[in-house]
């Protein structure tokens, strides 16, 4: 072994790989922001008195939880065009992870919810509230709460899961650091120092879920 | 003194042979009763004798299968906008408190005016505010449920029943979960309230408020209504066995 590190071409690439870190983060934040919109809207019809609602919701999590997210960022990025809707990567990919994101939010999600005793559903319709009231007020906040780690996980998940958007080329850091390795051939250094960015992200993710959690969940419990 | 279950002018809950199922388990038999304006009733009873499933389908928490429900003058049918209406005329208090945990005790008292009624946010706090110092616990105003003792959970519970602003207050036992130094705070709340009028039913097993309060002791077994009397001819007199049998239980322990 004489194989001799050359960290030139990631150093060149640094702005790059930056930008690329950001297009990552923005990517999750995105995709985050649109799972947490299904996770609370499927718990909602998941839990509903229609039965075609639940049904179909059931059907939702079970397809896309049983199937690859690669082939799920595929037919979203191949299918999408032929129903008529033409989404650069970055969109596609966005959605793609809220989509799947969401699947597991609704089930984390809805675990809070039935963590949440009847009595405080009943003091809420006894006050006069209507069911989506309840939930809206009384409900979303403490089974959040529940249910927050278990969601934190799911999220840094999620982060780097961007990764695999790579395969449409959406902007990201996998796809910046495959141009410079595949430009340079300096594969250990480019996808050592990509590791260590990931790591990065990750604990910064960590890092804010823990800073909202401390300030939206502040309320004390027994 | 007789109870007719004719309509009456002052009349504020009518009872009218209601029957409750749950699944083949026959709940409540039968259930005719009325209660005026004003009126102070307790309910008791053994446990699974009924007496919360009957408070509790006043307000349409349970569903009743059979017979009419009347709560000043609105027929409780299954459609929500009757339900909508009685719910906004009675208040109920739970064993459990059942307050919201992450609300503090002030933004617990003002979320149903504000949803329900559709008060100003200026509105509803000063409506609690002002019932918090009614049930003597203003100063608490900012602190969040854990953070207080079972009696004044129970009493922000009245408070936040009362911001409402109900014609009838329904107490499911409201005393059963707390501490025994801390029954005196919530019965004396309920005293207060009883003397200013206000409509009550009250399932509890605390005798001594009975006495004080109550225009009426009503008991019941197995789902039905044994018998019904004013406190002291209900404790000196009781008619039937099965009430001499549970009063011997209660009171003598």
């Amino acid at each position: 072994m004489n194989y001799q590190l050359d960290f030139t071409p990631v150093i060149d690439g640094l702005p790059n790989l930056l930008l690329g870190c950001l297009g990552t983060f923005l990517l999750a934040v995105c995709g985050m922001l649109l799972a947490i919109v299904i996770g609370i809207g499927g718990v909602i019809l998941r839990t509903s008195k229609i039965k075609a609602a639940r049904w179909a919701m059931i059907g939702f999590v079970e397809l896309i939880r049983n199937t690859p997210f690669l082939v799920q960022i595929f037919f979203l990025y191949f299918a999408l065009p032929l129903a008529g809707l033409r989404l650069d990567p970055t969109p596609t990919a966005i959605i793609a992870l809220g989509i799947n994101g969401g699947a597991y939010a609704i089930e984390i999600i809805r675990g809070g919810v039935q963590s949440i005793s009847k009595g405080q559903i009943e003091a809420g319709l006894a006050l006069g509230l209507h069911r989506a009231q309840v939930f809206r007020f009384i409900v979303l906040k403490p089974a959040l709460r529940a249910i927050f780690p278990s969601l934190t996980s799911q999220f840094v998940l999620l982060t780097l899961s961007t990764s695999i958007a790579s395969a449409i080329s959406a902007y990201e850091l996998t796809s910046v650091s495959q141009r410079i390795e595949s430009e340079s051939f300096r594969s250990f250094e480019v996808y050592f120092t990509v590791t260590a960015f990931y790591l990065v992200i990750s604990w910064l993710m960590m890092r804010l879920f823990g800073l909202f959690s401390s300030r939206y969940f502040a309320y004390p419990v027994k | 003194m007789t109870y007719s279950s004719d309509a009456q002018a002052d009349t504020m809950i009518t009872l009218d042979h209601v029957e409750k199922w749950y699944g083949a388990f026959k709940a409540l038999h039968d259930i005719s009763m009325s209660v005026r304006q004003g009126e102070k009733i307790v309910l008791c009873g053994p446990s699974g004798s009924g007496k919360s499933t009957l408070i509790r389908c006043i307000n349409y928490l349970e569903p009743h299968q059979k017979g009419e429900i009347r709560v000043d003058g609105i027929l409780l049918g299954h459609q929500a906008k009757a339900i909508d209406a009685i719910r906004r005329e009675v208040g109920m208090v739970f064993q459990q408190f059942n307050l919201f945990p992450h609300l503090t005790v002030l933004e617990n008292c003002m979320l149903a005016p504000m949803r329900a009624l559709g008060l100003s946010k200026a509105a509803a706090e000063d409506r609690a505010r002002g019932l918090l110092e009614r049930v003597k616990i203003a100063e608490q105003a900012a602190k969040y449920p854990a953070q207080l003792s079972g009696g004044q959970q129970q009493r922000v519970a009245i408070a936040r029943a009362l911001c409402m602003q109900p014609k009838v207050m329904l107490f499911d036992e409201p005393t059963s979960a707390l501490d025994p130094e801390m029954v005196k705070e919530v019965l004396d709340t309920m005293i207060g309230l009883a003397e200013d009028g206000m409509t009550m039913i009250c399932v509890t097993h605390e005798m001594g408020f009975a006495r004080q309060v109550a225009d009426r002791v009503i008991f019941m077994a197995e789902g039905a209504i044994v018998e019904q009397a004013p406190p002291a001819e209900f404790f000196s007199n009781p008619r039937h066995e099965r009430t001499r049998k549970f009063l011997g239980e209660i009171l003598n322990h």
